[in-house]
C-alpha cells in the first residue's frame, strides 16, 4: 500500500455515480412537485427521502472503501445465507405494496431484501467462480452456480417480482465470461429471437421462411466447405420448427392475458393507446415532446399533469426525456454506457478473479436495469417493473446498488494487495 | 477474447438503440409534441365583461350583472337531500336526476352545466347550504343588467351564439400558433405559409385592415359557443365595441382532464380588451316619459336635436321591458314577443312602420312650390270645401265653401284645396307630368324621404316617393296627369315615410334647409356628420315655419301650445285600410303631429304617429307638445292634458277590427 485509497480509487465512476444520483433526485422532484411545495430536503417528498438516504450511503463510502478486501470473498457465504433468510421471512412478516409481497416495514422505513440478495448473490457467485474447486466446464459445478443464482430468483418470482428475478438473469453474462461454452450464448439469442418472430409472423409462415433461409445457408456453406453435411441442419430446422410450435402454444395458451398485451404492444402488433398500452403511449408522447432541448426543469407540461404512471419510478426517464430532451436523455444513456464501459473495462485489469467476477457481476446486473428499464419506457421492451438504477425513486435499490459500487471501488483501489 | 466483450457490446448496442429511438421521438417527429399539447394543455378563453351604455346626460342605462350557472362534477357526488336542492332551484327532482345522468354519460371528472343563468337572489340562497350537495357548485357568468327598463327597441337585446356563427376552422389555426407560442419546433408548411401571405397582401391592397393578417387575432375575434353576441339595436350594431376583445389563459391539465393550475405561470396568456362604453343621443328620461305617454296606444315618437341629428327619443308602442330578455326564462318572453302578430311588440314602428305622411307632408309641398315659384307667400286659392280634379273626382276640405286663403293659412287651417292647386301647379311647373314628378322626388329626396337615413340602427325601411317610372308602369301610355297623383299633395296616396323620416324633414325645417343625419351614438367628431342641404333657399323655409307657428297659434293644433315656447308645428289626420274578410276596410284615421321647437333656435324636432288616434289634434299634438316642454323645461305644467295622455287609451280601438262584427269609425 504505497499511496492513499483516495488516490488509487476509480474517481471516474464515483463522479458518474454522484451525477447520476443528484441527476435522479432533481427528477424526483420535478415528477412529484406537488401545489404544496415543500423542501427538497423534506423526508417527506419522496425526492426527500431519496435525498437523506443518498446521504446516509455516502457515509458507507469511507467504510467499506477501508475495509480488508478479503473481508467480502471471506463473509459471502454467510451474507448470502442472511440474504436468503430474509426473503424466505417475507412469506412471514413482509409487508404487500402493489400486489408484490417484497417488503419489511422497520421503524417507518420499507426495506426491499431482493435488493440486497443482488449484492449477496453476486459475492458468492463471484467467490465461488474464484475458488480452487472452479470449473466452469463440469457439470456439478454449473449445477451449483445455477443454484447459487436460481435460489434467490425463485424466492423473488414467488413474491411475485418478475422484475427483480430477471436482474438474476444477468448474472449469465458472468457465467459467459468465465467460460460457460458460448452456444449458450448463441442458442440463447436465436431463440429470442425465433420467439420474437413466431408472435409476429405467426408458426406457419415462419416455418415456411425458415426452411428456404436454411437452405440456401446450406447451398452457400457447400460451396466453400463441400463436405459439410445435411444432418445438423435438419435437425436445426426439426428444433427450431418444434419451437415455433410450442412458442405458440405457450403464448396463446400458458400465458396470461396481460403477458401477452405487454408483448403484442411491444412489437406493435396491437394498437392500444387507452387500456394496456397507456402507460407505454403516455411515456412516448412525454419523451418526444421534450424535442432537442427538452421543456426544462419543472416544466414537463406530460410530467406536472401526471399523464405517465410510476413516472417517479419506473417511469422516470420520460422526465428526463420530456423536461431535458434528446441532450439530456442521451446523456444520461452515455453517462450509463461509460460508467458499465468502466467497470468492465477495470475488470479485465484484475489479476485475482474475486474482484474481477465481481465487478462483472455488478456491470450486468446494472445492464440489466439500465436495459429493462429505459427500452421499457421508449417502447423497445415489454413492460417489466424494474427501476433505473441510481435514478429511479427507491431506497433500497439505491442504497443496495451504491453499497455494490462501493464494494467494487474498494476492491479496484486494491487491486495491487 | 470473444467472451471479454460480450457483455461491453450489448452495453454499447444497447446504448446506440437507446439513442436512435430517442432521435426517432425527439427530432425526428412531431406527432408526440403534439399530442402532448393537446392532452396536457387547456385554452380557455377570457371574456372582457360587456362594455356599458348611458344615455346623453351620462346616466347608466346598461350595466352587467352576475349569473350563475348550478354546475356539478359526478364524481365528487355524495348523497344529498334532492328535495331542499330542488325546492331552491324551483324544478322537479325528475328533472334533477336526468341531468344528472346526462353529466355522468359525458364525463365523471369534468364540470357539466345542471342549470343555466340562475339569478343571484336564487343562487345566494342555496350558496350557503351548497356544503350539504357535494358535487355540486356555482359558476359565475355575466349578462346584461338594464338599470333602465325602457328604450328596448334602441338597444336591441344579446343572447348566446349560434352555431353557425362559430367558425369551425379557429380551433386548428389556434393549434398551430400554440405550437409556435410554446416554442415548439413547427414548421408552417409552405402552401399555408403563402396563403397568408397573399392574404396580407389583400387586405393591404384593399386597405380593409389596417392591421396585418394574424390568425391569432382572428382568432380573438371569433365566437366560441355561449359567449354572447348583440342580435339588435345598438348592442348589434357597435357590436365590436361593446363585446372588447376576449383574451386567452393557457392551463396546465392533468391526466383526468382537470386543469391543476395556470400553464407556465401564465407567461403565453393573452389579455382580454376591455370594452368600449358607449354614450348614446337618447335622453332617458324623455324616452321614458315618451314610452308612458304611449301606453295603450300604438305607434311611434321620434325627436331629434336638429342642429347635431342627435335622436334624443325614439319611441315605439306597443314595447317590452328589456329586462325579461335575460336570464333564464328569456326564450320564453321571446317567443311571447315573436308570436303577438297583432300588437307586433318587436316591429319598430318609429323605424320600420311605413304610414302616409299626411297633412305635415304639405309643408314639403309649400317649400317645393315656393322654390319652383309656381306659388308665392301671397299667392291666394279659393276653397270650396274641397277640390274637384275632374269629373266627379272631388278632394274633400274641412274649410267652408269660399275659403280664401294665403300660404300661411292654407298651412294652418290645413287646407287641402290650397295644396292640391300648388301640387297640380308644381307638377305642371315642367313641359311633361313626369318631369314635374321627377322634379318633386328630386327635392323630396333631398330631405331624406324614400332611403334608408344610414343611422346606426340595424333595422329601417325606405318609405316610398313615387316617380315617373312609377305611374308609366301604371299607366303605360302616359295617360297620367298631375290629377292622377293628387293624392301625394296631401301626403296620401303613393307616398309612403316612417317617423323617423318625418322627425328628419321636420328637422330639415328647423334647420331652414338641412339636416345631419340621425344617430344614436354620441361624438365629438363632428365631421362624421356633415350638413345635407336641400335644394330650397332658407328664406323660404321662414314663410312655411311661420304657417307652422300658425298651426299651434291659431290653427289646428293649439292644444300643442306651450306657455313662453314658440312652437311650429303641423297635424295630420291620415284615411287607412286594412283588408278585412276580403273586403277593403276603413279603420279610424292616424294621429299624426310634427313639431319643434323653439321657433328661432330649435332643440328638438318631433313626430309622433298615434295609430287610429283619429285627429292630429286629438292625441299625437298633445303628446308631441308635452314631450317638447318636458324636454326643453324639465317639467310638466299642464298636468290635467298629461293624465289625459297617460291614462287614454286606444284598445277598444285596436279591437273593433277583430271582433268580427260591423263597427264604426271616426267617432
Amino acid at each position: 500500500m504505497t499511496k492513499s485509497i483516495v488516490f488509487r480509487m476509480d474517481w471516474l465512476s464515483l463522479i458518474i455515480y454522484l451525477l447520476l444520483v443528484i441527476f435522479g433526485i432533481i427528477n424526483i422532484y420535478s415528477t412529484t412537485l406537488s401545489e404544496v411545495t415543500v423542501s427538497l430536503f423534506d423526508m417527506n417528498s419522496p425526492a426527500g427521502k431519496q435525498f437523506w438516504i443518498f446521504i446516509f450511503s455516502l457515509i458507507f463510502l469511507p467504510i467499506i472503501l477501508f475495509i480488508n478486501s478479503n473481508f467480502f470473498e471471506h463473509l459471502s457465504l454467510i451474507f448470502y445465507i442472511l440474504s436468503i433468510l430474509s426473503l424466505l421471512g417475507l412469506f412471514f412478516f413482509g409487508q404487500k405494496i402493489s400486489g408484490a409481497t417484497s417488503w419489511y416495514f422497520i421503524g417507518g422505513f420499507s426495506i426491499q431484501p431482493s435488493e440486497f440478495a443482488k449484492i449477496t448473490t453476486s459475492l458468492l457467485v463471484a467467490s465461488t467462480l474464484s475458488s480452487i474447486q472452479a470449473d466452469i466446464k463440469k457439470i456439478s459445478f454449473i449445477t451449483k452456480l445455477l443454484l447459487i443464482i436460481g435460489l434467490p430468483m425463485i424466492l423473488v418470482i414467488f413474491q411475485p417480482d418478475a422484475g427483480t428475478a430477471l436482474v438474476f438473469l444477468g448474472l449469465f453474462f458472468v457465467l459467459l465470461r468465465e467460460g460457460m461454452d458460448m452456444k449458450t450464448l448463441y442458442f440463447g439469442m436465436g431463440f429470442i429471437s425465433l420467439f420474437i418472430l413466431t408472435l409476429i409472423f405467426g408458426p406457419l409462415i415462419l416455418s415456411i421462411a425458415l426452411f428456404f433461409i436454411l437452405i440456401l445457408v446450406y447451398r452457400l456453406i457447400l460451396q466453400y466447405y463441400p463436405k459439410t453435411k445435411k444432418t445438423p441442419f435438419v435437425l436445426l430446422y426439426g428444433i427450431s420448427v418444434l419451437f415455433n410450435i410450442s412458442v405458440n402454444f405457450i403464448f396463446n395458451s400458458v400465458f396470461e392475458q396481460r403477458h401477452r398485451d405487454r408483448f403484442n404492444i411491444m412489437l406493435g402488433l396491437e394498437n392500444d393507446s387507452q387500456g394496456i398500452g397507456y402507460n407505454i403511449n403516455q411515456s412516448k408522447i412525454a419523451i418526444g415532446s421534450g424535442g432537442f432541448s427538452g421543456k426544462g426543469f419543472l416544466n414537463g407540461t406530460q410530467t406536472k399533469g401526471g399523464f405517465v404512471p410510476e413516472q417517479h419510478t419506473d417511469y422516470i426517464f420520460s422526465t428526463v426525456g420530456e423536461e431535458w430532451g434528446f441532450i439530456g436523455s442521451s446523456g444520461l444513456i452515455i453517462l450509463f454506457t461509460v460508467l458499465i464501459s468502466r467497470i468492465l473495462y477495470r475488470a479485465e485489469k484484475h489479476t485475482q478473479s474475486f474482484p474481477r467476477m465481481f465487478s462483472y457481476c455488478f456491470a450486468s446486473m446494472l445492464f440489466v436495469h439500465f436495459f429493462v428499464n429505459v427500452g421499457m419506457t421508449l417502447g423497445l421492451v415489454p413492460t417489466v417493473g424494474i427501476p433505473l438504477t441510481f435514478i429511479s425513486y427507491g431506497g433500497t435499490n439505491l442504497m443496495a446498488f451504491s453499497l455494490m459500487l462501493f464494494i467494487y471501488l474498494n476492491l479496484d483501489a486494491n487491486r495491487l494487495n | 477474447m470473444i467472451r471479454k466483450i460480450v457483455l461491453l457490446a450489448f452495453t454499447l448496442v444497447s446504448c446506440l438503440l437507446f439513442i436512435f429511438q430517442l432521435m426517432a421521438l425527439q427530432l425526428f417527429n412531431s406527432e408526440y409534441s403534439e399530442r402532448s399539447l393537446n392532452n396536457a394543455i387547456e385554452k380557455r378563453p377570457v371574456y372582457p365583461t360587456r362594455g356599458l351604455i348611458y344615455d346623453r346626460n351620462g346616466t347608466l342605462w346598461v350595466a352587467n350583472k352576475p349569473v350563475y350557472d348550478l354546475m356539478i362534477v359526478p364524481e365528487n357526488l355524495n348523497s344529498f337531500d334532492t328535495l331542499e336542492l330542488t325546492s331552491g332551484l324551483n324544478i322537479s327532482k325528475e328533472e334533477l336526476l336526468n341531468q344528472i345522468k346526462d353529466a355522468k354519460n359525458f364525463s365523471k371528472k369534468l364540470p357539466s352545466v345542471i342549470l343555466r343563468q340562475l339569478s343571484m337572489a336564487v343562487a345566494a340562497k342555496l350558496q350557503e347550504k351548497m356544503w350539504k350537495f357535494p358535487g355540486f357548485y356555482f359558476q359565475k357568468k355575466s349578462t346584461r343588467d338594464y338599470l333602465l327598463p325602457i328604450g328596448s327597441n334602441i338597444l336591441g337585446y344579446t343572447s348566446e351564439t349560434n352555431r353557425h356563427e362559430i367558425k369551425p376552422s379557429a380551433s386548428k389555426v389556434l393549434e398551430v400558433d400554440n405550437l409556435k407560442l410554446l416554442g415548439v419546433n413547427y414548421a408552417v408548411n409552405d402552401s399555408e405559409k403563402s396563403a397568408r401571405e397573399e392574404k396580407n397582401l389583400l387586405s393591404k391592397k384593399n386597405n380593409k385592415s389596417k392591421d396585418s393578417f394574424s390568425p391569432i387575432n382572428e382568432i380573438l375575434e371569433n365566437y366560441d359557443p355561449g359567449e354572447m353576441i348583440g342580435r339588435q339595436g345598438i348592442e348589434k350594431t357597435y357590436e365590436k365595441k361593446l363585446r372588447g376583445k376576449k383574451g386567452i389563459q393557457f392551463f396546465q391539465k392533468d391526466r383526468f382532464n382537470r386543469i391543476i393550475g395556470p400553464y407556465d405561470e401564465g407567461k403565453f396568456d393573452i389579455e382580454p380588451e376591455a370594452p368600449e362604453n358607449i354614450i348614446l343621443t337618447i335622453d332617458a328620461i324623455l324616452q321614458d316619459y315618451g314610452e308612458s305617454l304611449m301606453m295603450n296606444k300604438r305607434g311611434g315618437i321620434v325627436a331629434i336635436e336638429p342642429q347635431s341629428g342627435e335622436v334624443l327619443a325614439l319611441v315605439t308602442a306597443p314595447s317590452y321591458d328589456p329586462n325579461t330578455l335575460i336570464g333564464r326564462d328569456r326564450s320564453k318572453y321571446f317567443n311571447k314577443l315573436i308570436k303577438d302578430t297583432i300588437a307586433k311588440p318587436l316591429f319598430d314602428r318609429s323605424l320600420q312602420a311605413e304610414y302616409s305622411p299626411g297633412s305635415p307632408f304639405k309643408t314639403l309641398n309649400a317649400l317645393i312650390g315656393l322654390q319652383e315659384k309656381v306659388i308665392s307667400p301671397e299667392t291666394v286659392f279659393t276653397c270650396d270645401k274641397g277640390h274637384y280634379y275632374g269629373r266627379g273626382a272631388f278632394m274633400g276640405c274641412h274649410n267652408p265653401i269660399g275659403t280664401k286663403s294665403d300660404l300661411i293659412k292654407g298651412i294652418y287651417s290645413s287646407c287641402n284645396s290650397y295644396f292640391a292647386k300648388t301640387f297640380v301647379r308644381i307638377i305642371n311647373s315642367q313641359s311633361t307630368p313626369s318631369e314635374g314628378v321627377d322634379l318633386w322626388k328630386k327635392h323630396l329626396e333631398k330631405f331624406g324621404l324614400g332611403d334608408f337615413l344610414g343611422y346606426d340602427l340595424p333595422i329601417g325601411k325606405r318609405g316610398f316617393i313615387p316617380d315617373s317610372n312609377y305611374y308609366n308602369n301604371w299607366y303605360p301610355r302616359g295617360s297620367w296627369g298631375p290629377n292622377t297623383l293628387i293624392s301625394n299633395s296631401i301626403g296620401q296616396g303613393e307616398i309612403l315615410t316612417t317617423p323617423i323620416q318625418m322627425a328628419n324633414f321636420t328637422a330639415t325645417i328647423a334647420n331652414r334647409g338641412f339636416f345631419k343625419k340621425p344617430h344614436f351614438k354620441k361624438t365629438i367628431n363632428d365631421s362624421l356628420y356633415p350638413k345635407n342641404q336641400t335644394l330650397i333657399d332658407a328664406k323660404h323655409f321662414e314663410t312655411v315655419i311661420e304657417g307652422m307657428h300658425q298651426v299651434v297659434e291659431r290653427g289646428t293644433a293649439r292644444i300643442a301650445k306651450i306657455r313662453g315656447i314658440d312652437v311650429c308645428g303641423k297635424t295630420g289626420t291620415v284615411e287607412n285600410f286594412i283588408r278585412l274578410n276580403n273586403e277593403k276596410t276603413q279603420l279610424t284615421d292616424h294621429s299624426i303631429f310634427i313639431a319643434f321647437a323653439p321657433k328661432d333656435n330649435p332643440k328638438i324636432a318631433i313626430a309622433v304617429f298615434i295609430e287610429n288616434g283619429y285627429w292630429g289634434a286629438r292625441w299625437a299634438a298633445p303628446i308631441a307638445s308635452l314631450m317638447i316642454e318636458k324636454y326643453l323645461t324639465g317639467e310638466v305644467k299642464r298636468n290635467w292634458l298629461e293624465n289625459k295622455m297617460l291614462k287614454g287609451s286606444l284598445m277598444a280601438e285596436y279591437e273593433k277590427p277583430l271582433l268580427d262584427k260591423p263597427f264604426s269609425i271616426n267617432d
